[in-house]
């Protein structure tokens, strides 16, 4: 038998208004760990879901051993032997490991679960895989490292051939990093082949065999065990002609009052030792992969999550936060990513919505509103920021993402806040709309507002800001000026690369 | 310049065609919910009328609405909570603790009239504001909070009384709180419930407190993303709703002239009955207190027509049940619809 596992060539896979993949290919051996990786958007995680039987790809042929397969459904990929552990668990916390391992699979005897043959023949696969637990555990009293070595026996239990590993390390410290890997060599070495994403790049040089490189859904090259060389890695991922875009115009007042400085930022999960600057009239980036934690530095600053031990200084006032009303009364909005379950009401109108952060302002005694005044400003937030709504009665979900994400904006204009962070501002958002939006952004600068944008679009960060502050797995790893900064330069900090913050 | 063209088509083909019809639309489908109710409730009115001679009559109408006071009063302060997307449960028994207070205050301390009442009002207010201080800071799921809460008010009310009547007959003037007739032929419990009605609704749809009460059951995280204090505004909602228990506590104890300890249960889901029927949305972020009102008086026309019809009173229950299924059926339907 050859030592070819998988082939999969030719993979498109489009969705309304995007196209995910295109022409897509790669191979997998045997015994071999295949490294995926790709920026943000890239297009792993649709082509694992194709894989998995999660999408149905639009064109392309996959062939397993030899045989072409149709994957329809997940169940169709386990019976052909293909596993995915996904990057968010799916364990069930309550239930032990063998229930978790055999959920929907659970031996019988005259209808009752047979839980003595359940926990034996869990017991038999976790030594077998060289895992150390037990059947009985109860998951919830687990580490997450441990939770993983269960989805992993859970994949592992199907007899998978090819077993697909997302971000697997993302929530794993050094030591229990050191496990998994332990357990991947094991499983090569009985021929089990892995598609191992991630974002380290340090992994890629500890575990790949190969490196497959995607880039805007399309397939960049592969690089054999020999050749893999993290420069070229990188350079393949952010693209070897790097098209110099247009850039913020250079700051003429760097030495600008500071506005907001965050000093021993953390938080008990993820963020260590965060210290920045914003100052007046600037567009300070963050930059950084998936999990990097740019959005809880965001909720943490703001209160909206507990941090430990910080020091935050507003205008040179030092303050406590401990909720985002402390925030938002320090002239703080944030402007979340997920605008539809976090930013708006949609159910609510325009009006509603642009002046839920100021309602104060349009109140009289008794706490009566003063509708009349309220709407004016509405109606002249929604001309000056040309939001496209017929009325400000207008219910919100009815808006195009664009006009939403503008209607967002007002409100915190409306509160009239110094201090914006804005959490990815042009997602889901059409090209139009956001020129637009850039605009805005550049304008509130001009007026004097200080914004801190969170982007995972490279070219965003780099066309519109002033500073680029970039972190990896909870902590800042660099922070550069414009000038020097460069997309290759970024995901260098951003996958750990970096030496030293500048 | 090259980008506005696209900036200009984009608004076009992204709101403005569902748009333009959608403000007169959502206003109808606003107004539906409630005057699918208010036709219903006409409905049945005509209907009994029909059917038994007796029921069009001032005398007969002014006993329904005597029967809608005490549940009416209960439906308007839980519509606040059921807006926000939480439940009282403890309504109906923090009345009868609120009733039975009053009593302690008016006949065992011999309190002044206004005094007493005041102190039952007072003893509703504090439930409700433990109820939001449990669900808003401690972060008890509503339902149990407020189930609790049902238990204890349950429990303090027959312990503070020694499970027996407290009869006002020794205080003047307490009765009349409710059967009074400031304005002749209408008892003054019904009247109360209407000034408390427009009370509500001022609250609900004119001051900061209700824009926030829509707000928080709109979406409670934006909400509180956007600065508002929803922890303090949820223990208002709670505390308001606790107001409106203890003025059902008092008027039913003028209505009955004693505090007895031992009813009470089941009033809680008659008032949530009621506020569903309104068209108030149990998901929160919709519903109004003309519904509330509406829904309270659907329920105890039914009631009275079919006693008058002379159905027997299990059967009673059957019917107002089918009613709450048809009612949040048609809701659903309605939503349904507007989704597509």
């Amino acid at each position: 038998m050859s030592t070819q596992l998988l082939k999969v060539s030719g993979i498109s896979k489009s969705f309304p208004g995007v196209q995910a993949l295109q022409d897509v290919q790669f191979e997998l051996n045997r015994g071999e760990v295949l490294t995926l990786v790709g920026e943000n958007g890239a297009g792993k995680s649709s082509l694992m879901k194709i894989l998995s039987g999660i999408y149905a790809k639009d064109a392309g042929t996959i062939v397993l051993e030899g045989t072409e397969v149709h994957i329809d459904s997940p169940r169709t990929a386990q019976q052909l032997g293909i596993s995915i552990i996904h990057q968010e668990m799916n364990l069930m916390s309550h239930l032990t490991v063998a229930q978790n391992i055999y959920i929907g699979r659970e031996p019988r005897t005259m209808g009752f679960v047979n839980e003595r043959k359940l926990n034996k023949q869990t017991d038999e696969l976790l030594t077998r895989l060289g895992i150390h637990l037990r059947a009985r555990q109860s998951v919830g009293e687990l580490t997450v490292a441990h939770q993983q070595m269960v989805e992993i026996a859970k994949a592992l239990s199907f007899d998978a051939k090819v077993l697909i590993m997302d971000e697997p390390t993302s929530a794993l410290t050094d030591s229990e990093t050191e496990t998994l890997f332990h357990l991947i060599a094991g499983l090569k070495a009985s021929g089990t082949g892995i598609i191992y994403i991630s974002h380290r790049m340090e992994e890629l040089r500890r575990i790949a065999d190969r490196v497959t490189v995607l880039r805007d859904g399309r397939y960049i090259g592969s690089l054999d065990k020999g050749e893999i060389d993290i420069p070229t890695v990188i350079e393949m991922m952010v693209g070897r002609h790097i098209e110099e875009g247009a850039r913020p115009e250079a700051r003429e007042h760097a030495d600008d009052d500071v506005v907001l400085k965050v000093e021993n930022l953390g938080t008990r999960r993820l963020l260590k030792d965060i210290n920045f600057e914003l100052k007046r009239g600037e567009i300070l980036g963050f930059a950084g992969l998936m999990g990097a934690g740019r959005t809880e530095v965001a909720r943490a600053i703001i209160g909206a999550d507990p941090s430990e031990g910080s020091t935050i200084t507003v205008q040179g006032k030092q303050v406590r936060i401990s909720q985002p009303a402390d925030a938002v009364a320090h002239g703080i909005g944030y402007l979340s990513e997920d605008r539809k379950a976090l930013g708006l009401l949609l159910e609510r109108d325009v009006n509603t919505n642009i002046l839920l952060a100021s309602l104060k302002d349009y109140t009289g005694p008794l706490g009566f509103m003063r509708p009349g005044k309220g709407k004016q400003k509405s109606r002249g937030y929604v001309e000056s920021l040309r939001i496209k709504t017929p009325s400000i009665q207008q219910i919100t979900k009815n808006l195009s993402g664009g006009n939403q994400q503008k209607v967002v904006i007002a409100k915190w204009l409306a509160r009239d806040c110094d201090i914006l962070i804005f959490d990815e501002p042009t997602r889901g958002i059409d090209v139009g709309a956001k020129e637009e939006i850039y605009r805005l952004l550049n304008d509130l600068v001009a007026q004097g507002k200080s914004i801190i944008m969170i982007s995972s679009e490279l070219p965003e960060v780099l066309r519109l800001s002033h500073r680029i502050v970039v972190m990896a797995g909870g902590r800042i790893t660099g922070i550069l000026n414009n000038e020097d900064a460069s997309q290759a330069k970024i995901m260098d900090y951003a996958t750990n690369m970096g030496d030293e913050k500048e | 310049m090259n980008a506005s063209p696209v900036i200009d088509k984009n608004p076009t083909t992204g709101g403005s065609a569902p748009a333009k019809s959608g403000g007169a639309l959502t206003f109808l489908r606003a107004k539906l919910q409630q005057s699918l109710a208010f036709g219903t409730l006409i409905v049945l009115v005509v209907f009994f009328s029909i059917a038994s001679n007796n029921f069009f009559s001032w005398s007969n109408i002014s006993s329904i609405l005597l029967a809608t006071a005490v549940i009416g009063i209960l439906a308007l302060g839980t519509t606040f909570v059921i807006i926000t997307g939480g439940i009282d449960l403890s309504i109906g028994t923090g009345m009868t603790l609120a009733a039975v207070m009053t009593g302690i205050f008016l006949v065992n301390m011999e309190l002044p009239l206004i005094v007493g009442v005041l102190g039952g009002l007072l003893t509703g207010c504090l439930m409700g504001f433990i109820n939001g201080v449990n669900i808003a800071i401690l972060k008890l799921p509503p339902f149990i909070a407020t189930l609790a809460m049902m238990l204890i008010a349950q429990g303090l009310a027959l312990v503070i009384s020694g499970v027996r009547p407290i009869y006002f007959s020794g205080v003047e003037g307490f009765k009349n709180i409710a059967l009074g007739t400031l304005i002749p032929g209408l008892p003054n419990a019904v009247l109360i419930l209407f000034l408390l009605a427009i009370v509500a609704y001022l609250l609900l749809s004119k001051t900061l407190f209700g824009r926030y009460t829509f707000a928080i059951g709109s979406n409670e995280e934006a909400t509180r993303l956007s600065g508002v204090n929803t922890r303090k505004w949820l223990i208002v909602v709670y505390t308001v709703a606790g107001l409106f228990t203890g003025f059902a506590g008092v008027v039913i104890a003028a209505r009955l002239d004693s505090a007895q300890p031992q009813i009470g249960v089941g009033y809680e889901l008659q008032a949530i009955a009621a506020v569903i029927i309104g068209g108030t949305s149990l998901l929160g972020g919709r519903g109004s207190i003309m519904g509330t009102v509406i829904g309270a008086l659907i329920m105890s026309v039914l009631i009275n027509g079919l006693r008058i019809m002379s159905i027997q009173t299990e059967w009673q229950n059957v019917v107002v049940g089918v009613v709450i299924l048809i009612a949040v059926f048609t809701d659903t339907l309605r939503q349904r619809r507007s989704v597509s």
